[in-house]
């Protein structure tokens, strides 16, 4: 079987009454469920043999793109290489057979671990203090906006409703913002693609809870007006946040603490190299400064002399009113198998070598952008830092289209790079290499970016009909949009 | 090149105004449609909604992005166009011709703030 071209759904095996189990003889008697509480239809599981299983899944995995198959410039997203070692670390029986409703006494070492983590994220950052529980960058910044909320609240303060969002956000930004139940409010970016300082301005006042920032920004670009801004939004008593999803070419280097930021969340499976995609797990630490360390949620390890003891959930009925810590976003410590890799990839780095990371990514997207302008159109023309946006082709004539250009790069067994944003620009194509690629990979890039502009001008209805070589073709996305079938049926 | 039409007014986040009387027809431009994509799905606001000058009153999601529908002057909902809930795509047919909100206008004197199709033309070709 060419695991290439597989593509069956494991429904298509079903037989009824095959199976791959046998549930051991029952010792405890019947127990019927209520009538109420069973299900009216069958739940239509399919039914197969052991082998069939396993060959299926093992040749849809063959189907699978990730970082060890090849170039993943997908930006914003720091597809960077996840280390072996790391993986050999989270696999010792010794941390993967751990309960989380072990006792104290009996997981000190993957306390410490916790412990040492969260000191190590706060030196790298320049906070006071993190939070590993969110496990997802999401889920950071929910938990994030939910601390300065909670701040707010404690203070009285409770006008504090608006949130600012650059035009060039992360979509998770805005998001995030309404599910805390707060307003959203849009800041333009200059035609430089920073934040624009006099449109900030009238925007600010007394009903401001928080500014979202990522800095570097999605164009690449670093705010450099950043203390200002943070002078601006802390006069008016709101606070900044930091979406670390661009930290990468600032670690080690320069520090979201040290520009102002009250709250920051980190990507672990970004910029600390844990595995990444596929819907995770993933790990979205929180970070803050003193004045926020007690609105951190709970579980959290504290360190006491020599030993490591977890602060539990506040369960107060304050008589006083509401209680504003925020107790629990996630059962126990988060993901403490993905923060085990972080803290694994943090210390075989070292302090030393932390510092490379930023410059060779930004080496290497520069190296990317400048090689690919005569064919690209360069909306922005600055020396970007770890990841750029062209807009589509530069020439446009043929009518290929930034989506085309994306689909033909998968027949060249590339990954494709983020498309159609920011949204600053309508056929944005926005590149990150990371510091994990060798020259000839981004060569070999380079040189594909440059094969498929030459097919966009004399052969485009090739670009048009890509990928070609992939197990299924270009995928009609508004159909996908419009009809979708979520629920298998047999037709039969 | 996005088409634009004469006699509408234009808003700088791609809305157009058809006033007749004292009433207005909202949509998206052409280009707007151009930038969007494959519209698949249109976010509208219910009659007798009320809405100020930019606040938001509904969205266009398409393969690319969902996008805010800001309002180009402030009203009250008379009519939304209903067949944009079936078929979103004749948004890219003709954007013009498939508007998405009929209002009543509140103040006409906002009108002047926007541009006209000279004006608009110019700011697209930016």
């Amino acid at each position: 079987m060419n695991s290439k071209l597989y593509g069956k759904l494991i429904f298509e095996f079903s037989h009824p009454g095959r199976k791959a189990y046998s549930l051991p003889k029952n010792d405890f008697g019947r127990h019927e469920f209520p009538e109420s509480m069973k299900r009216r239809n069958d739940a239509e599981l399919p039914e197969c043999d052991e082998l069939t299983v396993v060959r299926h899944y093992t040749n849809h995995s063959g189907n699978n793109f990730g970082v060890d198959n090849g170039f993943y410039p997908l930006g914003s997203c720091t597809m960077k290489y996840n280390p072996i070692i790391d993986e050999e670390i989270a696999a010792l029986p010794a941390f993967s057979n751990l309960h989380p409703m072990q006792p104290e006494q009996t997981v000190q070492g993957a306390l410490e671990v916790e412990y040492n983590l969260q000191q190590a994220l706060s030196t790298i950052t320049g906070m006071d203090d993190f939070t590993l529980n969110p496990y997802a960058g999401a889920h950071g910044e929910l938990t994030g906006l939910m601390i300065i909320r909670s701040y707010h609240e404690s203070r009285g303060d409770i006008k504090r409703k608006k949130v600012i969002v650059p035009d060039s956000a992360h979509g998770t930004n805005p998001a995030s913002a309404a599910v805390c139940g707060l307003e959203v409010v849009e800041v333009k970016s200059t035609a430089d693609g920073l934040v624009d300082v006099d449109h900030l301005k009238p925007l600010l006042g007394d009903d401001i809870a928080a500014i979202m920032l990522t800095n570097p920004n999605t164009l690449g670009l670093f705010e450099k007006d950043i203390p200002e801004i943070a002078n601006l939004i802390h006069s008016c008593g709101g606070l900044l946040y930091y979406d670390g999803a661009n930290l990468n070419p600032l670690l080690g280097i320069s520090r979201p603490g040290d520009m102002g930021f009250d709250v920051v969340h980190l990507n672990l499976h970004k910029t600390f190299s844990t595995p990444h995609g596929g819907g995770g797990p993933g790990s979205g630490p929180v970070g803050v400064k003193e004045h926020l360390r007690e609105f951190l949620p709970k579980p959290h390890v504290v360190k006491d002399g020599n030993r490591f003891t977890v602060e539990s959930p506040c369960c107060c009925r304050k008589s006083d009113g509401y209680c504003f810590k925020n107790n629990r976003i996630s059962t126990y410590l988060g993901n403490f198998l993905v923060n085990l890799r972080a803290y694994a990839y943090i210390l075989s780095l070292g302090k030393e070598n932390i510092k490379n990371v930023g410059p060779l990514a930004t080496l290497n997207a520069n190296y990317i952008k400048e090689s690919l302008r005569n064919d690209y159109e360069l909306p922005i023309d600055l020396v970007c830092k770890h990841e750029f946006v062209f807009n589509g082709l530069k020439d446009k004539s043929t009518g290929v289209t930034t989506m085309d250009v994306a689909k033909r790069l998968l027949d060249y067994g590339f990954h494709a790079p983020t498309i159609y944003f920011p949204l600053l620009f309508s056929e944005a194509m926005m590149i990150e290499p990371t510091e994990t690629e060798s020259k000839d990979s981004i060569d070999q890039f380079i040189e594909v970016m440059r094969v498929i502009a030459k097919e966009a001008r004399e052969t485009p209805q090739l670009l048009k009909d890509a990928p070609v070589n992939t197990p299924i073709g270009r995928v009609d996305d508004v159909l996908a949009a419009k009809q979708s079938i979520l629920v298998y049926k047999d037709d039969k | 090149m996005a088409k634009v039409i004469e006699g509408l007014y234009y808003s700088e986040s791609h809305e157009y105004v058809r006033v007749e009387g004292d009433c207005a027809y909202i949509g998206i431009t052409d280009y707007a449609q151009h930038a969007l994509g494959n519209v698949v799905y249109v976010d509208m606001p219910e009659v007798d909604d009320e809405f100020e000058i930019e606040e938001g009153f509904g969205a266009v999601e398409s393969v690319k992005a969902a996008s805010d529908l800001n309002a180009p002057v402030s009203g009250k909902v008379l009519e939304v166009n209903e067949a944009l809930e079936d078929e979103p795509e004749l948004l890219n047919k003709d954007a013009f011709a498939n508007w998405i909100i009929k209002v009543e206008l509140t103040d006409k004197s906002q009108l002047e703030k926007l541009m006209d199709s000279k004006a608009y033309e110019a700011f697209c070709a930016q």
